[in-house]
């Protein structure tokens, strides 16, 4: 699917605000319109709980006395064919959101503990987009010339490339090769994910970004910048970069919950991570074995994985109408 | 105007080049042995060997490649003395997992993901692109709120998680429908459609939410252009203004989107595919990677790829014909 980033022209102040608030950068005055928007700041601090519960995890995990790993036969039913004890996925005080089918394992703790290894890899990848992306875009823009058209072929190709296939085919060589390289099984998936989402991640954001500096090097204060005899250097980094942050933001709150909702996907279609460690879409993936018996243990990891997706993209489209003011809802 | 075609086609075809390039390197040169993986875990490495020199995995890469582009254009000839076996013209290689070319493979593959790509495209059209002008013509309303903030639910469901969902509610819990379970629509039109309505409304969810959202904002901005206002001032009526101004010139940005769209899932579905276990070349792929089944993974690839490639130039060049400025500033 292609992604919806149409994208502000950077760097235009909004003229609609009047006298009693000059002096405003276009930073406060985004922030100012994002937290007007109570979805948005909902969402916001929804994904900041998220966060902090998935970064405290084994906190919680310890208070509540349970953990990813430990098997409960206990609360298994061996005349069931080892399924959840009772009703609700072997819901519990010790069990709050159930158990797993034949181990007992706990869902809550693997749900929290899943939390850790999605958004680390999400966050982590968009991080390495982000910079790749921008600094490719800057050179392919500003340079032009060959430089330009080999970069923008690169671009055509890998956008060309059924990167979702690629992943899966890919995985199980460079995963192999990395664990040559001295890495375990687990941190070599992870690795992995994170490398091949910024590999095939960047072309989007190169392509947008080389779209802005066309029109950027354009302007005066470029213009002025290369007068003065300025390095490139300092032009691209000092003089551009800092009208690129809007749609660099947009492209990121964007990206990212893409970037979940496929890595739950590979999870899925098994690739990813590994037993013991547990992750959203591999939760998903073996529930499907027993989604007609134990539904909860297909809803929970889904609706865990909905929630933040949600979240991310409330909060995305929220802080593109705060940047941008032309496609705001309350604006015009 | 032919200029531009021909440039547009050209880069095209390089593109094409660059991807079988890539993706033959990527795939053969990365997994230490592609001859290993001909056969089993209980092979010896005689047969390994033979296979080897049967398969042309002894030439040097850049030899290989040349030999696999030969027998996609004239057909190629494996093995030698009495024990070969001849691959006819479009030879996308031969699957030695499997014991077939992989060209009928994927030939077979293909209709399915044709019609899923092709029932899902037409439903979410209609739904996404008409939803999304109701919005547009309803801002500022809770219509429009209610529209966008359905859009935004569905387009934050994980496909396969949908996919799930359906099937647990619709098949297993209320029993609305047999569990999927594919023919071809000429062997049995209504267990196919039973089949394909759920995959078919999966990805139609996911992608209507998209276009809602795209259809809408497309036709906000074209109602606020200076030719708009100019038809409303020679005093069209308000219908006609939508119908013969508005939608023509808003819902090309659509048209390129939507090309690209379906090519993208002619290339195969993966995950709807494998959740309702669908053959087609979406299953073909991942039953690949599952064995190591190098010839019919870089053949998948490339057939995605190709489609992306092609759906590209002939968006553009379209783009071109309806809007003369693309041809004369490229």
């Amino acid at each position: 699917m292609s992604t919806d980033t149409t994208v502000p022209p950077a760097a235009a102040p909004p003229p609609s605000v009047s006298g009693a608030v000059t002096g405003l950068s276009l930073r406060q005055l985004a922030w100012r319109r994002l937290k007007r928007d109570k979805a948005a700041m909902f969402a916001m601090w929804l994904l900041v709980a998220i966060f902090l519960t998935a970064l405290l995890a084994p906190l919680i995990t310890n208070l509540l006395g349970v953990n990813p790993y430990d098997f409960d036969l206990t609360s298994l039913d061996p005349a069931q064919g080892s399924l959840p004890a009772g009703p609700w996925g072997g819901a519990s005080l010790d069990h709050p959101l159930g158990v797993e089918p034949l181990t007992g394992r706990d869902l809550l703790s693997r749900l929290l503990f899943g939390a850790r290894v999605s958004l680390f890899i999400a966050c982590t990848a968009v991080i390495m987009i982000a910079i790749i992306g921008t600094t490719i875009g800057i050179i392919a823009g500003y340079k032009g010339g060959w430089l330009d058209t080999v970069i923008g072929r690169t671009t055509d190709l890998l956008l060309a490339f059924p990167f979702i296939l690629a992943i899966l085919a890919l995985s199980p060589v460079l995963t192999q090769r990395l664990q040559a390289m001295g890495l375990s099984p687990e941190s070599s998936r992870v690795v992995y994910l994170v490398l091949v989402f910024a590999f095939f991640g960047w072309p989007y954001l190169a392509r947008l970004i080389r779209g802005q500096v066309l029109s950027l090097r354009e302007r005066e204060f470029v213009e002025a910048a290369v007068a003065n005899g300025a390095p490139t250097r300092r032009i691209l980094f000092r003089e551009v970069l800092p009208n690129l942050w809007a749609p660099i933001i947009v492209y990121v709150t964007i990206s990212l919950p893409t970037l979940i909702a496929t890595e739950a996907a590979l999870a899925y279609l098994g690739v990813g991570i590994v037993e013991p460690t547990p992750s959203w879409g591999k939760m998903l993936a073996d529930s499907v074995r027993y989604f007609a018996v134990v539904p909860t243990y297909l809803f929970i990891p889904g609706t865990a994985l909905f929630i933040v997706v949600y979240a991310f993209n409330v909060f995305g489209d929220a802080v593109r109408d705060a940047l941008d003011p032309r496609t705001g809802r309350n604006v015009r | 105007m032919t200029a531009y075609v021909i440039r547009r086609v050209l880069t095209g075809l390089l593109i094409l080049v660059l991807l079988s390039m890539l993706t033959f390197v990527l795939f053969n040169a990365l997994p230490a042995d592609p001859a290993a993986l001909t056969c089993g875990k209980n092979c010896t490495p005689q047969v390994i060997e033979a296979n080897r020199i049967r398969l042309g995995l002894d030439l040097p890469l850049w030899q290989q490649y040349i030999e696999f582009v030969k027998g996609l254009f004239a057909g190629r000839t494996y093995g030698s003395g009495t024990a070969t076996f001849a691959c006819a013209a479009p030879c996308l290689g031969y699957s030695f997992r499997r014991g077939e070319e992989v060209t009928p493979l994927i030939i077979n593959a293909l209709p399915t993901t044709m019609y899923l790509a092709v029932g899902a495209f037409v439903l979410w059209m209609i739904t996404g692109v008409l939803l999304g002008i109701y919005a547009a013509l309803r801002r500022g309303r809770w219509q429009e709120k209610v529209t966008l903030g359905g859009a935004l639910v569905g387009y934050s469901f994980p496909s396969f998680f949908i996919g799930l969902l359906l099937l647990f509610f619709v098949v297993i819990r209320w029993q609305l429908l047999p569990y999927p379970s594919y023919v071809p629509p000429t062997d049995n039109p209504v267990q196919f459609f039973q089949t394909m309505i759920l995959p078919w409304i999966t990805l139609a969810l996911i992608f209507a939410a998209f276009y809602i959202r795209l259809t809408r904002n497309q036709m906000l901005e074209t109602l606020s252009e200076d030719f708009i206002r100019t038809a409303r001032a020679k005093g069209l009526p308000e219908r006609t203004v939508i119908r013969k101004h508005g939608l023509r010139a808003g819902l090309t940005p659509i048209v390129t989107a939507a090309g690209l769209d379906l090519a993208g899932l002619l290339g195969g579905a993966i995950i709807v595919e494998s959740v309702f276990t669908l053959p087609g070349l979406g299953r073909l792929a991942v039953g690949a990677v599952v064995d190591s089944d190098l010839p019919v993974i870089v053949a998948t690839v490339l057939v995605a790829g190709s489609f992306i490639v092609i759906a590209n130039i002939i968006v553009d060049l379209l783009y071109a014909v309806i809007d003369p400025r693309v041809r004369l500033s490229a």
